[in-house]
């Protein structure tokens, strides 16, 4: 039989553990009197473990709860159930001043860079701003100097720092969100998307800093994003996530050549690959059917509607995600082991 | 080989213009190519490369700040770009259709799914409403709308996000077009539903022996879809080839560029990838000479003077590039 789920997070080594998280929120009718009359289940039982110094993709597709996934871990939402806990400390019910040094340690990078930056103030206060919400700008010489060096930190040049957002490209947009995230010197970075609204060339030069910044200040990423093959380059571990579930965890080189999850399997044909030899070579067989609406989702694996290999125990019974040879994996087909 | 019929869409030479507050921002430069019947061509590049610009120069939807600044657009043999308003609206959603990226924002609100699939119909074929709506059930079941004659009477807001691109594409294909020009038609959807819906799309097209361009950024999709390939960038097109060619063997230093940049399936665990430094140039404040220039790593003195032509590197091949080779 299967392990229980709490097993998809080892204690041992890791930065962040999430145990059966729940977001849900109340679907309400009426104008004056607001009644209950249910709830959509934006993330649904979710468990993963982040180990140190590693990244962990996050993918699937728009509504599966992977952002809300992120927002519930930085407690900007609240948890409806489960168990978050960061450096050895559950912080799933920490109120907002006990939360204020965690929040330090746990930083976001946002994926639009023209949206998340206020334009009219100059990059040297946006770069700054979180040093002095947490009281830590208090000399004025300290405070220009740890600014130049986040500024240097990310490949843009001090002296720019006096200039407004709409001066600097998209590109040099995400470094200046990423400078901003690092000003607290976190050891978590949780990056939604950081790419996908950046140009293919300049794409590549966001991962690259990225992967660099790992190595030189240890961080832990949590690297939330659709497409699977910048995924593929920068995580160690990937979480394939369906209708507020969790379907699959594995290390990368597993799952790509060995997708279990039917999703999973489905998700990484569908990807079209950058090479027209090999896709002349790949099968033309592709899923049918849409993503259910999380509001009302079918009973059972969440997936069965649109699964090839769907059995009876499927429209009813919601697997558990569960260690298998190797990783996680939700999906009834491997109840007997695998 | 020898080129069969001749070509469906001839451009040839095209420029285009916007004034903006910055000044003259040139959009699309000296552009040329061609499209076959059952041919799908991909138009790449990076936003503001003029990929898009050249589409709407196609269908005389450039707007008032665009200007035309020379160039011929030959479609069947005609010259678009002579043509006046009325005519090239005959044109529109008849020989030619257009597919954009967003369908919630191209279909309208408040009209039923079945009046904006007759419409064209019943204006480009001066057919009755009753024959128009007979024909739109038909084509909405062609794109794989389930239960399609019971939801002629429902609003765009009824459908999810890849049926409304199912509705757009029936739209496209109402009055059977001899050129359809597909916009990121599926940049707003979900990876599975990208997949179904550019299938659905290539089949619909092949089978009808139309022409397709399909403008992207996303070079997988160019891969699975796309028989030859423009690559753009800063308004002009600096190389064109097959898709096999052009993957396999990329002539011009963006191309190569961008090609290395993608994350690859052989990519090693922390490796770096690729990159081309620096940023597309300024369209308002081009350089002098190939606008690529700047970034490329092979520059020459050559290449600040004067922008390289379109020549041909083999057949059905062609770069704009001064390095040899």
């Amino acid at each position: 039989m299967a392990e229980p789920v709490a097993a998809a997070a080892p204690a041992d080594d890791s930065l962040l553990r999430v145990e059966g998280l729940k977001v849900h929120f109340p679907v309400t009718e009426g104008v004056v009197v607001q009644k209950r009359v249910g709830s959509v289940k934006a993330v649904d039982g979710v468990s993963f473990a982040l180990h140190r110094g590693e990244t962990f993709g996050l993918v699937g597709e728009s509504g599966c709860g992977k952002s809300t996934t992120a927002l519930a871990v930085l407690r900007m939402l609240e948890p409806t159930a489960g168990r978050i806990v960061f450096e050895g400390e559950d912080v799933t019910h920490l109120g907002p001043a006990r939360m204020r040094p965690i929040r330090r340690r746990m930083q976001m990078v946002y994926q639009d860079p023209f949206g998340s930056l206020n334009p009219r103030m100059k990059v040297r206060d946006i770069v700054g701003e979180p040093l002095v919400v947490h009281g830590l700008a208090t000399d004025r010489a300290a405070y220009r100097a740890r600014v130049d060096e986040l500024m240097d930190l990310v490949g843009l040049l001090p002296d720019m720092a006096d200039r407004y957002p709409h001066e600097f490209s998209g590109g040099q947009r995400q470094r200046i969100g990423i400078a901003r995230a690092l000003a607290l010197e976190p050891s978590l970075l949780i990056c939604d998307e950081p790419v996908s609204a950046l140009d293919v060339s300049i794409q590549a030069q966001v991962v690259n800093l990225l992967m660099d910044l790992q190595e030189r200040l240890g961080l832990t990423y949590l690297f939330i994003a659709h497409d699977l093959s910048v995924v593929r380059h920068i995580s160690d571990r990937i979480g394939v996530m369906y209708l507020g579930r969790i379907v699959e965890i594995a290390s990368r080189d597993a799952l790509f050549a060995e997708p279990k999850h039917p999703y999973t399997q489905a998700l990484l044909a569908a990807v079209p690959l950058p090479d027209p030899a090999r896709e002349a070579a790949r099968p033309d067989e592709l899923i049918a059917g849409e993503v259910p609406s999380v509001r009302n989702p079918p009973a059972g694996c969440g997936f069965h509607p649109r699964c090839p290999e769907v059995m009876e125990r499927c429209r009813v019974q919601r697997p558990e995600l569960a260690s298998r040879s190797r990783g996680f994996v939700a999906c009834h087909l491997y109840d007997g082991g695998g | 080989m020898s080129l069969p019929a001749p070509a469906l869409l001839d451009i040839s030479d095209l420029s285009v213009s916007f004034r903006t507050d910055r000044g003259t921002v040139r959009a699309v430069q000296g552009v040329s190519l061609e499209v076959r019947a059952g041919e799908t061509l991909a138009i790449v590049g990076e936003s503001g490369s003029g990929k898009s610009v050249t589409a709407l120069s196609i269908l005389g939807l450039l707007g008032d700040a665009g200007s035309v600044d020379g160039g011929r657009i030959l479609f069947d043999g005609e010259d678009l770009l002579a043509l006046d308003d009325d005519a090239i609206r005959d044109i529109r959603g008849d020989r030619i259709a257009m597919i954009f990226q967003e369908p919630m924002s191209s279909l309208n609100p408040v009209l039923t799914v079945g009046k904006q699939v007759a419409e064209p119909i019943r204006l480009h074929r001066r057919v009755p409403w009753r024959e128009a709506y007979a024909r739109a059930a038909e084509l909405l079941e062609r794109v794989r709308i389930p239960d399609a004659a019971h939801r002629l009477g429902d609003y765009p807001h009824h459908f999810s996000g890849g049926m409304r691109q199912r509705v757009m594409i029936a739209m496209a294909l109402a009055c059977r077009p001899r050129l359809i020009i597909a916009d990121e038609p599926t940049t707003a959807l979900d990876v599975t539903v990208q997949a179904q819906i550019l299938a659905l799309l290539k089949e619909l097209t092949r089978e009808a022996d139309s022409a397709l361009i399909l403008i992207t950024h996303d070079l997988g999709v160019v891969a699975r879809y796309a028989d030859r390939v423009a690559v753009m960038y800063a308004g002009r097109i600096v190389e064109t080839a097959p898709a096999r060619t052009l993957y396999g063997a990329p002539a011009h230093p963006y191309t190569e560029g961008l090609m290395a940049s993608i994350p690859g399936v052989d990519g090693a665990i922390g490796a770096r990838l690729p990159t081309i430094e620096g940023q597309p140039p300024d369209l308002a404040r081009l350089p002098p000479g190939c606008p690529f220039a700047p970034r490329c790593q092979h520059v020459l003195d050559v290449c600040g003077t004067v922008p390289p032509p379109l020549e041909r590197v083999a057949e059905r091949h062609l770069r704009a590039c001064y390095r040899d080779g």
